[in-house]
């Protein structure tokens, strides 16, 4: 039973997070093809045309591998998590079933229209097909997000005698205190990471002297989205997030900061530290007094509760890992501030494209938001933990009754062979991409 | 209410099959009988805008199932575990094959892409066969051995065969003769769907000899559908219950065989649309046939214990189901939009329309 719950999780962990680097780029990136081709009807100047095609076709591979491997988390539900589903059907299935109807069917229809339909369309026409895939990726990622944000804080239900969870108000579950600070924090932070591949790949060309002209238009479209990106993924949004966390998930929260004791007098802020499970404390901590208190409520002296104050049975079940994963995420999400600002400047200046150790920086600072985008997932899954539905439903009881250990590990193994794959391919043909360039076509 | 959301899962599902169906069926086709570079390039083009979007009728059947037969939604899933990942694996392998063969031009990378499509096309379509005679034959609900559930009665675990591949044992498996009978008309009737595509969509050089194909393989369809019918109520005894209480279900069987008939007709139509129309008439009927059969019953029980899954004991609650209405029409309206919209941009055959391998 230990055992099959341990393969269930590690199947969904693995397939979400291999799923997850995808979509992330998809919706980020959709957002600056769409200005590119923007840019593009108002100037006419074909540069932003053909950068438009240019990462349409990264779009193409990227927008793919988030199909083929998205197909398995919807399937995930019924043959991993079958009690969850049974249970929590009325509610789950609703938000599930109005991503396909409304995200996927738009998303499908129009990406064919888009990558082959230029010609076909003319540019205007082409560019509301651009649109109409951005706003399906977008819509998507609200429906993903609206069923999260019920397991994490579920509102709009009722609880039946043989444990079913109804829906009794659907518009509740669009008004969720949770989904929006949570949903504008996500799609910053996915276009963060398209700004960060964006001037990557911009910072790339001005270094090596190939396709200049459009190395530096990269980089300053990198650059300001990216600014943008990384301040609105700090401040207001990820600030209104820990502030629900605090306000619904204590528990989680003080493990997410790293507080076993409550504090007298205000809670420090926890920048560096071990935790250490069996004697509940931080090893090699460095923190500062009273800012956690500022932070979350305005006031210095504010009481966070710790984690003594929980009974031990509903602590995170990983505690060190919420802690890092948190951690990881702000830590990073600080050094992009700092360095798209800087290279803000110095593009103001124009010389950024002179400050090669900044460029540098900029090229490989790529997986960065990746880790920061996952991590970020982990803080809200893990936090979630013991729960599958907050403080409602335990992760144990959501198990597929039927389907034994070994069954589940034999198909985790083939997901690992068939991922590792998928992901060598993608590496192979982007990188392909990227080294051709970007091609100034006359069509 | 029950009634209603039923149609509509079967009318997704039967889109799909006629839908996705095509692609499956070109992909058969370019396994066995596109051997020249170019048959095989016009083939993928011909599907190549389509099939993603085809493809996401499984994936929103499958969610609203999940959110009007939450419990059949578990069952289901779990219980058919293995051969349900096995599909994904597929459904994978075909798409990679389909959207990665254009990013480099070397004959290898070809061949190897060729293959993944072609292979992982054949297998699904046969899955999906014997998924349709695993819902049909049903399944051991609570795991009865010797008058003992050894599951909760609405759950089951089904491996992929047992040793007799009898349909009649205690201990099934996904695969047996009956199962195994639905799977191969799944593969001839979507080859011949598919054959009817490539004919429809491209000017191929395959099409005369794709036609003679049809006409030949219908014969088999033919012998193969009569073993079906007979055999059915050995397996399941009261499958043709509905039909004798209600004769005007007969309208689907009706269907299928028009469809059929049409099929043998497919040398000498003028319209080349007409093939198609067969074809699809024959996967809507035959689909819808099974269904109006089935109805109430979801999921048969094959032991006495336990009942068998209906649309009664696994649909959601009313508030659900009625919100669940107004955006189900919203939806299904924008969705038939944007597949006009979709076919009236590629209309027509596809040999000259350039979009090209990027």
């Amino acid at each position: 039973m230990e055992d099959m719950l341990f393969y269930d999780r590690m199947q969904f962990a693995f397939t979400i997070t291999f799923h997850y680097l995808f979509p992330q780029l998809t919706m980020g990136l959709s957002l600056i093809i769409v200005y590119f081709k923007w840019k593009f009807l108002r100037s006419k100047n074909l540069v932003y045309n053909d950068s438009a095609k240019f990462w349409m076709k990264i779009f193409a591979i990227n927008f793919s591998m988030g199909v083929v491997t998205g197909i398995p988390m919807e399937f995930q539900f019924g043959t991993n998590w079958a009690k969850f589903s049974e249970l929590t059907g009325s509610v789950v299935g609703q938000t599930l079933a109005m991503e396909g109807m409304f995200s996927f069917f738009l998303e499908s229809s129009f990406l064919g229209l888009f990558l082959f339909g230029e010609k076909l369309l003319g540019h205007k026409l082409h560019f509301l097909t651009g649109f109409l895939v951005f706003l399906g990726s977008w819509m998507s990622g609200w429906f993903i997000l609206a069923t999260n944000a019920w397991m994490q804080h579920p509102v709009g239900y009722e609880i039946l005698e043989n444990g079913k969870f109804v829906l009794t108000n659907f518009t509740e579950l669009f008004t969720n205190p949770w989904l929006l600070p949570a949903y504008l924090h996500n799609q910053a932070a996915s276009l963060v990471t398209a700004s960060f591949v964006v001037a990557s790949i911009g910072a790339f060309y001005v270094l090596s002297e190939k396709h200049e002209k459009f190395g530096k238009l990269f980089l300053r479209t990198g650059v300001v989205f990216g600014l943008i990106s990384t301040l609105i993924v700090a401040f207001p949004t990820g600030d209104m997030n820990a502030k629900n966390v605090a306000k619904y998930q204590p528990a989680s929260f003080a493990a997410m900061e790293g507080i076993f004791h409550t504090e007298e007098g205000g809670a420090e802020i926890v920048l560096i530290g071990q935790p250490n499970m069996k004697e509940e404390r931080l090893d090699n901590k460095f923190a500062v007094p009273n800012v956690l208190s500022f932070l979350t409520y305005q006031d210095w002296n504010a009481e966070v509760k710790g984690l003594n104050e929980f009974d031990k049975k509903d602590w995170p079940t990983n505690v060190p890992g919420l802690y890092y994963s948190y951690h990881i995420m702000v830590g990073l999400g600080t050094l992009f501030i700092g360095l798209m600002a800087l290279a803000m400047f110095l593009s103001w200046r124009g010389i950024l494209v002179k400050t090669k150790w900044v460029l540098w920086a900029l090229l490989f600072a790529v997986p960065f938001p990746y880790i920061a985008n996952i991590t970020g997932w982990y803080t809200a899954e893990l936090g979630r933990q013991p729960w599958l539905v907050y403080d409602l439903m335990r992760t144990a009881a959501g198990a597929s009754p039927t389907v034994s250990s070994g069954n589940t590990l034999f198909t985790l193994l083939g997901f690992i062979g068939l991922y590792l794959l998928l992901g060598l391919l993608f590496l192979i043909l982007v990188g392909k991409l990227v080294y051709s360039g970007p091609k100034t076509l006359k069509d | 209410m029950e009634l209603f959301w039923y149609s509509v899962l079967i009318g997704m599902l039967a889109v799909y099959v006629v839908f996705d169906g095509y692609d499956f069926g070109a992909g058969i086709v370019h396994l066995f009988f596109a051997k020249k570079e170019e048959d095989k390039q016009l083939i993928t083009k011909s599907i190549g805008p389509f099939w993603d979007a085809n493809e996401v009728w499984l994936i929103a059947a499958g969610g609203l199932l999940f959110f009007a037969f939450p419990l059949l939604y578990a069952s289901a899933f779990s219980g058919f575990y293995l051969p349900l990942m096995m599909i994904l694996w597929l459904l994978i392998f075909r798409a990679i094959g389909l959207e990665l063969r254009g990013q480099i031009h070397h004959s290898m990378w070809h061949a190897i892409w060729d293959k993944a499509f072609g292979v992982s096309s054949l297998l699904l379509a046969l899955f999906f066969g014997l998924a349709l005679g695993n819902v049909v034959r049903g399944v051991n609900l609570g795991g009865v051995e010797n008058g003992v559930s050894s599951y909760e009665a609405t759950y089951f675990f089904l491996p992929l065969w047992n040793s007799s591949l009898d349909p009649l044992a205690e201990r099934l498996g996904v695969i047996d003769w009956f199962t195994l009978l639905l799977g191969i008309i799944a593969v001839i009737s979507l080859t011949i769907h598919g054959a009817n595509w490539v004919i429809l969509k491209t000017n191929s050089t395959l099409n005369e000899q794709l036609k003679k194909m049809i006409f030949r393989l219908n014969f088999l369809l033919v012998l193969f559908l009569i073993a079906s019918v007979s055999t059915l109520d050995i397996v399941q005894p009261t499958i043709f219950k509905n039909y004798k209480e209600y004769p005007v279900l007969f309208v689907f069987p009706l269907m299928t065989i028009v469809g059929v008939a049409g099929l043998f007709a497919v040398k000498i139509y003028k319209k080349e649309i007409w093939g198609f129309l067969s074809s699809t008439l024959f996967l809507f009927g035959g689909f819808t046939t099974t269904a109006a059969a089935m109805y109430p019953v979801l999921l048969p029980s094959t032991n006495s214990m336990n009942d068998s899954l209906t649309v009664y004991n696994t649909i959601t609650e009313g508030y659900g189901l009625s919100v669940g209405l107004n955006w189900f029409l919203i939806g299904i309206v924008l969705v038939v939009l944007y597949f006009i919209v979709q076919h009236r941009v590629f209309r027509g055959k596809m040999d000259a329309v350039d979009y090209g391998e990027h």
